[in-house]
């Protein structure tokens, strides 16, 4: 049954991610606007718009240039950067390193925060520390990471001097971006895991655990932790892809060189092929985090694993 | 109702700045190099930027520039994904199939990755982020109004319609629309937060509104430059950004739980 659902999943997301180049294609060329003039300027000669327009293949119809891309992206080729003329796929995969280092302290660093706070904040209800602990995710959500960034470089950089304002080199580097791009996520995080453990908290076996004579801290991290993290399991695959877009602008802010601000970059010279296969990249790796999910959530879950779709 | 008064207040005040902005007597672009990068004096109490503007007629500009595009996004958006979603859940079929293939597809993104290609491609300019912020953004209501829809379609009210011979677009827009208008309400509420981070962020990138026009987004942008010498650049639009998402995030919270408890009575 288990490899029946991770079967029907897998399938599943193949269809979406054959959808999502699809998506990224049409829209990216039915946008108004033509990317040639944006290229080249409004006032270039129309022999070397027509050269850049054939040698783009934007001068096939809308359908066939798109199975045509459609075929090359399945084979792994994305094309070459007009801007450097290299290979995309090269491009991609020296940036991929830096954006996953990124995400993954910014994971961490959300987990780490999140759970502490979720818990005291369930188990102190409407105490002091629930407010202080709410208050904390009612900012983390409404203050935006394009702000958050200049202002932790202001205190950590400048004001402190304890971490580099900008750039990848060495671990020091990477707790300034990590706190930008992880607050947010810490916030929503802890919220669900408050709401969640509080529904726990008032089922029956908790009150029979009680009743056995389990310690408080056991009854609290054993039974309910543990049965509160299925929720909690969903919303972090579901973040991941706020979390990936967010690191568009964490990056650019703190010149982060990872895929979020090869996207910026590449924008701004204009280099199309690059931003939607970055994008793309970018929409895959969503896809993949969600697959993952839902497989590890049939794994800890027995009920979705027995589950008949309708 | 008490837990309205400050944050009804921050929007109310984004509100009518936003509207009554361009009538009042501000100087938002008089460049002034005798004032750059200078902190606030009587003219300009937040200060003036780095080319001698003062930074608060500049905000105000800003609250129009954020209120212009988060209501035509939410406007746009809200009424485009119900639509849709309400038509795909009534008629099922095909078409309600095709509709959560291409609602599944628009998931599968991180919502602002896509809006910055889609502006970038486009290019800067206010009609455009609008454009792009609403492609984006119709998928969250389509889901929603999709999902209601399909749980009151049955409902006595809308066979009777069906009997009496409704057309279809009269049950969808008379019978059903309104019913499952107020989670979309509360979903509205905080995609007008998402929106105007959006805004913001896309001019922080420089894919938003153009020069002279002021953005908080771009305000905080340029300020960034000056941080060392000049830090109320980032700061005062910093802060008029956190409130006003703050106090919608916080309106969004009441309004969900007052429709909520009205649903219950």
């Amino acid at each position: 049954m288990f490899w029946q659902v991770v079967f029907r999943r897998v399938i599943s997301a193949g269809g979406v991610v054959v959808g999502v180049v699809c998506l990224v294609f049409v829209l990216l060329h039915l946008v108004p606007g033509d990317p040639v003039d944006v290229m080249l300027g409004e006032y270039a000669r129309p022999a070397d718009k027509e050269a850049l327009r054939r040698a783009l293949g934007l001068h096939q119809p809308l359908p066939r240039q798109l199975a045509q891309y459609l075929e090359r992206v399945l084979h792994g080729d994305f094309g070459t950067s007009i801007y450097s003329g290299r290979p995309i796929g090269q491009l991609l995969w020296e940036r991929i390193p830096a954006t996953a280092e990124l995400g993954c302290a910014a994971l961490g660093l959300a987990l780490l925060l999140a759970f502490p706070l979720g818990i005291l904040a369930a188990v102190y209800r409407n105490s002091l520390v629930d407010v202080a602990a709410m208050s904390f995710s009612l900012l983390g959500v409404s203050i935006p990471n394009f702000w958050l960034g200049p202002m932790v470089i202001l205190v950590g950089a400048v004001w402190l001097g304890w971490f580099p304002v900008s750039g990848r080199e060495g671990l020091l580097s990477l707790v300034l971006p990590a706190v930008t791009l992880g607050t947010a996520l810490a916030a929503i995080l802890a919220r669900m895991i408050r709401s969640s453990l509080l529904d726990v908290l008032s089922e029956d076996f908790i009150r029979t655990a009680r009743a056995k004579g389990a310690a408080e801290w056991m009854v609290i991290l054993r039974h309910g932790v543990r049965n509160a993290l299925l929720p909690v399991t969903t919303l972090v695959g579901l973040q991941l892809g706020s979390l990936l877009g967010g690191a568009v602008i964490t990056e650019t802010v703190f010149a982060w060189p990872g895929i979020g601000s090869l996207v910026v970059e590449a924008i701004q010279r204009r280099d199309y092929p690059v931003v939607q296969a970055a994008v793309l990249v970018i929409a895959l790796a969503y896809v993949l985090v969600n697959l993952v999910t839902d497989v590890l959530y049939a794994w800890i879950d027995p009920r979705v694993r027995f589950e008949r779709e309708p | 109702m008490k837990r309205l008064g400050v944050p009804g207040g921050i929007l109310l005040a984004w509100i009518i700045t936003g509207i009554a902005g361009p009538l009042l007597p501000l100087t938002p672009n008089a460049i002034d190099l005798s004032h750059v990068l200078q902190s606030g004096d009587a003219h300009a109490w937040l200060g003036y930027d780095d080319l001698g503007r003062p930074i608060a007629d500049r905000l105000v500009i800003g609250a129009r520039t954020s209120l212009l595009v988060a209501c035509g996004v939410v406007g746009i958006s809200m009424v485009l994904g119900s639509v849709l979603g309400a038509v795909g859940g009534y008629l099922g079929g095909w078409i309600d199939h095709l509709l959560v293939r291409v609602i599944d597809v628009f998931l599968a993104f991180p919502g602002i990755l896509l809006a910055i290609a889609l502006a970038g491609v486009m290019g800067p300019g206010l009609d455009n982020v609008v454009i792009a912020l609403s492609a984006v953004g119709w998928v969250g209501y389509a889901r929603l109004a999709r999902a209601q829809v399909l749980s009151i379609k049955t409902r006595d009210h809308v066979m009777a319609a069906v009997a009496v011979g409704a057309s279809r677009s009269r049950i969808v827009l008379r019978h059903l629309l309104p019913l499952v208008s107020a989670p979309l309400l509360v979903e509205a509420s905080f995609g007008l937060a998402g929106v105007v981070v959006a805004e913001a962020g896309l001019s922080f990138l420089g894919l938003g509104v153009q020069p002279p026009i002021a953005s908080w987004g771009s305000m905080i942008r340029d300020g960034t430059r000056y941080m060392l010498v000049a830090p109320h650049m980032v700061i005062a639009p910093g802060i008029a950004l956190f409130l006003v998402v703050l106090a919608i995030n916080l309106l969004g919270d009441w309004l969900r739980d007052w429709l909520d408890v009205r649903s219950r009575s």
